[in-house]
């Protein structure tokens, strides 16, 4: 076991492209740190950089305290977990799982005792004999983790394990995942583009965009206090509602209406040098209907009316979509998670609001609806720099 | 069968059954009659019967009364054997590092070793004669083997890299986080995967260099190195009168056996989907 430290790591390819630039990272002994973003963001390449498969352009890499940069993947004695688990399709599972241990030239009797250990482990006992051909995908994912850990290495790297999984095998997957990181407790770096995954298993996340580290913290952390724009668009879903909002005299008026702002948020924003124009970030779980809301808290809140646009009723809660009088916010971080998220491709229609509600809201579609929110949950960005400006509150 | 193509009626079955008996004469009826020709007495070669009115082996007795033919049976499977595994194993090499690796001059190489298979033989010919009299290469098997290593080079790069573009490359990834050297991750990941692209290559390169009639020919003049299809060539009746056409059709019955058994003992393993089961669910 060992820590994992990433020094200014970058990487630059030969035609110019910059996957990764300045990575600053500190994986801690046993901790499991999950590296998210939309695609093209660098994670993959990353991770790739600490297997060894890929060249590091600059920056150090140390595993346990020793520089890793120019050692073969071999010689890292850290294990991978792929996308696509690249089980040797010519052997069996037994000798899919061996295969570490036979290149390590442990004797026969150990190798056979770890295999069967691990296999174990992952329930693969009755399964030891056939080929990944006949193995369903679940199947093969549990085969692929078992070579992972039939060798006890420094550290484990998952590259998207769990995304060729269906739906439902992939949240069972999940937590026997966790369970199996915590019971090993051997340092886990794990890439997912599903923030679902990011924010379940890690002790910590790092978010990436383009190459660069948007923020490191505990899942909490970055869904309660993003640090930029970025952040708070990917973390959570449905994705944070932005507006563009206008600050005069501590109103804030925007196409919600206009609130007047708390003390704190006042101080926050004087400290950070705010401009004038900001964007505002208000999540969906942050309104109610106003109708639900007690008379003391309605008065301290902020309300919007607008006619359902869709409800969409979950059971345990409402989706309720309204539509808004403005463009949808607009920022180069917006756009692109727009894009990751595929907004772009729908018809182009107007900004709209997602609000969830409880389920024991009247709301219809159609219907005109009375939303609640509480100002103090609200987030205000830089539009230039994207910086969370609502930080320091 | 039939996938695709909408039902199987019978007027379809008919039709193409039809079909397929046609092609299948059109390429089995000259072998046949060869080797009807074989079984045929002198004295009955020209009546144009497909099934011969009284069977001989005197033909087949009569190829191996001289070392002629077994000598130059001798030269065609030596010759053509290690033509085969020394252009297996360089294109199996070149191709890997077609299919995988960027390096400067690639494009150059493919280009050059396409040339190559599209130069006409014909016309390198004499200058080859001439290099290899000079050269002591001349009527040797390094003379023949040589010329069909150049020309089968470019159809077993070509093959394989196929062959290895079709190998996920993850696999050769996980090999190395594994553990593994990247001549390791070769030998017993890459390789073994590759076996069907390589039978193939090789069964392609052996029949190349087995039917080869131009260069053997002419790079050669004596029984030491001359090869089996040249040998069928030079064949003679007993007398300036006789026609040697039931010795030629044994011996060329006798030369596509080992065409048939390569063939046959390898098919097995050129399946596809070898690979499957390799990555994703």
């Amino acid at each position: 076991m060992a820590d994992i430290v990433l020094d200014k790591v970058s990487k630059k390819f030969p035609d110019g492209t910059i996957a990764a630039s300045d990575v600053d990272l500190e994986v801690g002994d046993g901790e499991f740190v999950i590296l998210v973003g939309p695609s093209g963001c660098g994670k993959s390449t990353t991770l790739n950089m600490i297997a060894g498969l890929e060249d590091i352009s600059s920056g150090d890499l140390y595993i346990g305290g020793e520089r890793m940069n120019d050692k073969a993947p071999k010689d890292r004695d850290i294990a991978m977990v792929f996308q696509s688990y690249a089980l040797y399709p010519n052997m069996t599972v037994r000798e899919n799982m061996s295969f570490p241990l036979r290149l390590a030239k442990l004797d026969k009797a150990t190798v056979a005792q770890k295999v069967d250990e691990a296999a174990r482990v992952l329930e693969l006992e009755q399964l030891l004999d056939r080929k990944p051909a006949n193995l369903s995908g679940g199947q093969r994912q549990r085969v692929a983790m078992g070579r992972a850990i039939v060798r006890s290495p420094k550290a484990y790297l998952m590259d998207e394990p769990l995304s060729n999984l269906d739906a439902k095998l992939r949240v069972q997957m999940r937590t026997q995942v966790s369970r199996l990181q915590k019971q090993l407790g051997t340092t886990t770096v794990y890439v997912t583009h599903d923030q679902t995954e990011a924010m379940t298993l890690g002790d910590r996340v790092v978010v990436m965009r383009q190459g660069r580290v948007q923020q490191v913290g505990p899942p909490q952390e970055l869904y309660d206090s993003p640090a930029n724009l970025f952040v708070a668009g990917f973390i959570g879903s449905p994705a944070m509602n932005f507006v563009h909002a206008r600050l005069t005299d501590g109103q804030l008026s925007s196409v919600l209406g206009d609130v007047s702002l708390s003390g704190s948020l006042r101080r926050a924003l004087a400290a950070s040098d705010a401009p004038a124009d900001l964007i505002l970030g208000i999540r969906p779980e942050h309104f109610e209907d106003a109708g639900l809301v007690d008379e003391a808290h309605l008065g301290t809140g902020a309300r919007f009316e607008g006619q359902a646009d869709v409800v969409e009723s979950m059971g345990s809660d409402k989706y309720v979509y309204l539509p808004l009088a403005a463009e949808r916010a607009s920022t180069a971080e917006l756009d692109e998670l727009a894009a990751d998220a595929g907004a772009t491709d729908l018809p182009a229609s107007g900004a709209q609001l997602v609000t969830r509600l409880s389920a024991e809201s009247p709301a219809t579609e159609g219907a005109q609806v009375r939303v609640w929110f509480n100002p103090e949950k609200i987030h205000l960005f830089d539009p230039e720099t994207g910086r969370n400006l609502t930080l320091a509150r | 069968m039939g996938a695709g193509f909408g039902e199987a009626t019978p007027a379809r079955r008919w039709r193409w059954g039809l079909l397929d008996l046609a092609v299948i004469a059109f390429a089995l009826i000259p072998v046949l009659w060869i080797a009807s020709l074989s079984f045929k007495t002198t004295a009955t070669l020209t009546d144009g019967r497909l099934i011969p009115a009284e069977w001989t082996l005197e033909n087949y007795q009569s190829i191996f009364d001289t070392s002629q033919f077994t000598r130059a049976l001798v030269n065609s499977i030596g010759i053509a054997l290690i033509s085969t595994a020394i252009a297996v194993v360089l294109g199996m090499l070149a191709a890997y590092a077609v299919a995988r690796l960027d390096f400067p001059g690639k494009r150059a190489l493919i280009g050059v070793s396409l040339l190559i298979a599209m130069f006409p033989q014909v016309s390198l010919v004499s200058p080859l004669f001439d290099i290899e009299r000079r050269l002591g290469l001349f009527d040797t098997w390094p003379g023949l083997i040589l010329p069909y290593i150049t020309f089968a080079l470019p159809l077993a790069i070509y093959t394989q890299s196929a062959f290895f573009r079709q190998i996920p490359w993850d696999l050769e990834k996980a090999a190395k986080m594994d553990g593994a050297t990247q001549a390791q991750a070769f030998r017993r990941v890459i390789a073994p995967l590759a076996a069907p692209g390589v039978v193939t290559t090789a069964i392609l390169v052996f029949i190349f260099a087995w039917n080869d009639f131009l260069f053997a020919v002419t790079l050669t003049s004596t029984e030491r190195s001359r090869t089996a299809p040249v040998a069928l060539s030079f064949f003679t009746g007993d007398s300036q009168f006789e026609d040697p056409t039931g010795s030629i059709s044994a011996a060329a019955v006798v030369i596509t056996i080992p065409i048939i058994i390569f063939v046959l003992l390898f098919q097995r393993r050129i399946v596809s989907g070898l690979t499957s089961g390799a990555v994703k669910g």
